[in-house]
């Protein structure tokens, strides 16, 4: 069966979730092999396993944490040279954005970014992607070379494989560290007890209405309740209230979640670029004209500080 | 030093942007204008000339002819030149068509920084930069939200994902800045007037010794099959709060499962 490459995102070992759902995509094209740039290789070939990579890259050497995206540019080069995969997926973050370009104009081949959804076609992946804030549905697929692919977080469910993985090192030859960047420090973002922005299956984000840092605890209030993430508006972001990390839209994290609350939130066309192919949207807003109105399938109009404790009380009262 | 500024000419993000029938962006039924992410490029390398560094400054852009006006926008914020590529077989490049052609007019023009912005409003991919860089054989260091430039090097702070990273790259090199870098200065009376006097030269495929067939979208390494407009969400349900909005709002997600 054809070989996919999946480049492998993880903190240390940990492997996210979207390369669960990155191996869960790769399994419909062919059969998925996991590419391991890091030293903690052992603790992921278990999950990498269980969601159906059938050999495990490694690929260990200083350069790793050294330079910025080149490395895993001179690794997927190399083992897609010698192993001929007849696909390449890599998550859509900007590492592996910029990594999936430099990759494939090195191979000379097709590049579709931000995928969110791949079926397999006759010649080749078939991808879906969105357009234009999400107002548009593309399909598209490469016509030269093996096409590599960057995939959004949530395009598929997760869904376990179980096999035994083999793992196999890999002496990768790195370019020179002078056309390179150096990583002068790391520092990993604190995982707090809220789920990710963009694993998330209901986010809860708060925007200018908020109306200050202190008053987010409002919006975190109701994400705890409905065990959510927390995202914010770049309005929000801008004027302090809250970490740039949480800022959904063009700009920020663009997430699909289940269900995506937005208070105090106009919908900005920046602003729903990010959260507009969200299956549920519900809207509170004391602006009856909110632009947000029109994508909401549910909008309260009235006051944040009203509607927002009165329904964490009641779900709490239903719980009960 | 001499800084080349790549700046994109796109579609108004805020009006009904279409394809067209090849399933390129429609540039005819929209107005266009400098990306507004490439504004903080611009202010970037006119912050960099301002502190004291001997820069250069010149724009560059890849795009038919009204993309002149990103040119011009550029320069009236400041700036000393600018090169407009355009030529009617650029038509349909993809990221690699594009990032050759501007690859061998920043070569042509001779280079110690390109600043990029962080993706183009209509593209969105976010690649440029780093197909410039690999073509060009120099440290990609895209991303930046604070940027220094300074003893041939140059250093900035990286949000990714998942982590904060301080990045370092030997000049020459390209470097992408996002919206946090610092707000992008708006073009005076006297910049405008000025702007008109600044040197434009317009360049075509065969200047920068490109044959048709490596751009345009019989260069793409990809094409684009369907293009359809999403439905509209169909408009949901609007309640006004009367003193039990939230009580409302807990009955429909509680409908809906979510809580
Ligand atoms: C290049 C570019 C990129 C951008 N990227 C992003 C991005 O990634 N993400 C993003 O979000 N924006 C982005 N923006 C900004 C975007 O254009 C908007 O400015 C921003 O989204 C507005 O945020 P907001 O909705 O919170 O604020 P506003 O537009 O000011 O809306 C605040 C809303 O809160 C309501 N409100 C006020 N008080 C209350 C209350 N007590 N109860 C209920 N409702 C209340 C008001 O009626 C209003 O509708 C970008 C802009 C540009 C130019
Ligand atoms: N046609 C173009 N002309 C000039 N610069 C461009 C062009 N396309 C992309 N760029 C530059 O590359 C950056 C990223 O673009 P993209 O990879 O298309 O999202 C932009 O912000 C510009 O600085």
């Amino acid at each position: 069966m054809a070989e996919i490459l999946v480049l492998v995102d993880h903190t240390e070992g940990v492997v996210r979730k979207p390369t669960l759902e990155l191996l869960t995509l790769a399994r419909r094209l062919g059969e998925p092999s996991a590419v391991f740039l890091g030293h903690d290789a052992d603790s992921a070939t278990e999950a990498l396993g269980r969601y159906g990579a059938h050999k495990v890259y490694v690929v260990d050497a200083p350069e790793v944490d050294e330079l910025l995206v080149t490395p895993a540019v001179d690794a997927l080069t190399q083992i897609a040279g010698s192993t001929g995969p007849a696909a390449i997926l890599l998550p859509s973050n900007p590492d592996g954005k910029e990594t999936a370009a430099r990759v494939a104009l090195r191979l000379e081949s097709g590049l579709i970014t931000d995928a969110v959804d791949i079926t397999a076609g006759e010649d080749g992946p078939v991808t879906e992607q969105s357009a234009f804030a999400a107002t548009y549905q593309v399909t598209a697929h490469v016509t030269r070379g093996i096409p590599v692919i960057t995939v959004k977080p949530n395009a598929a469910a997760p869904e376990p494989a179980p096999v035994t993985p083999e793992v196999e090192k890999w002496d990768v030859t790195f370019g020179p560290a002078s056309a390179a960047a150096k990583v002068l420090s790391h520092s990993p973002r604190e995982r707090g007890d809220r789920p990710e922005l963009t694993e998330a299956d209901i986010v809860v984000s708060g925007g200018r209405g908020v109306n200050g840092a202190e008053n987010f605890a409002v919006i975190e209030r109701v994400a705890d309740t409905l065990g959510a993430a927390v995202g914010a508006s770049r309005a929000a972001v801008d004027a302090g209230w809250y970490p740039h990390s949480h800022q959904v839209g063009q700009t920020g994290t663009q997430v699909s979640p289940q269900l995506y609350l937005a208070a105090g939130i106009s919908g900005a066309i920046q602003h729903r670029a990010g959260m507009q192919t969200s299956k549920t949207i519900v809207a509170v807003n004391k602006d009856q004209d909110a632009p947000i109105f029109e994508l909401a399938d549910y909008g309260v109009v009235g006051d944040l500080f009203q509607v927002l404790p009165q329904l964490v009380e009641e779900i709490e009262r239903r719980r009960s | 030093m001499k800084i080349v500024v790549c700046v994109k000419h796109v579609p108004d993000a805020t009006a009904d942007r279409t394809f067209t029938e090849e399933g390129s962006t429609d540039r005819e039924s929209v107005d266009s204008l400098l990306s507004e992410l490439d504004e903080y490029a611009v202010e970037q390398a006119l912050r960099i000339a301002e502190s004291g560094v001997d820069a250069e400054i010149s724009y560059l852009t890849v795009g038919p002819d009204d993309a002149k006006d990103a040119l011009r926008k550029a320069l009236a914020m400041g700036g000393d030149s600018a090169t407009h590529v355009s030529d009617e077989d650029i038509e349909g490049s993809d990221a690699f068509g594009t990032s050759l052609v501007l690859a061998r007019a920043i070569e042509r023009h001779g280079f110690d920084l390109v600043l990029c912005g962080m993706a183009s409003t209509d593209g969105t991919m976010g690649v440029v930069p780093a197909l410039l860089a690999e073509r060009l054989g120099v440290p990609a260091v895209t991303h930046i939200e604070e940027l220094t430039v300074e003893d041939g090097t140059v250093t900035g702070r990286r949000e990714g994902d998942s982590a904060t990273v301080r990045v370092q790259g030997s000049l020459p090199a390209v470097v992408s800045v996002t919206d946090r870098s610092g707000d992008a200065r708006y073009p005076s009376f006297k910049g405008i007037m000025a702007a008109k006097k600044k040197p434009m030269e317009t360049l075509d495929l065969a200047d920068l010794g490109i044959d048709a067939g490596q751009v345009g979208r019989a260069g793409a390494w990809s094409a684009v099959d369907t293009a359809t407009r999403r439905p509209p969400r169909s408009k949901g349900e609007i309640v006004t709060d009367d003193g039990t909005g939230g009580t409302g709002l807990a009955a429909f997600l509680t409908a809906k499962k979510f809580a």
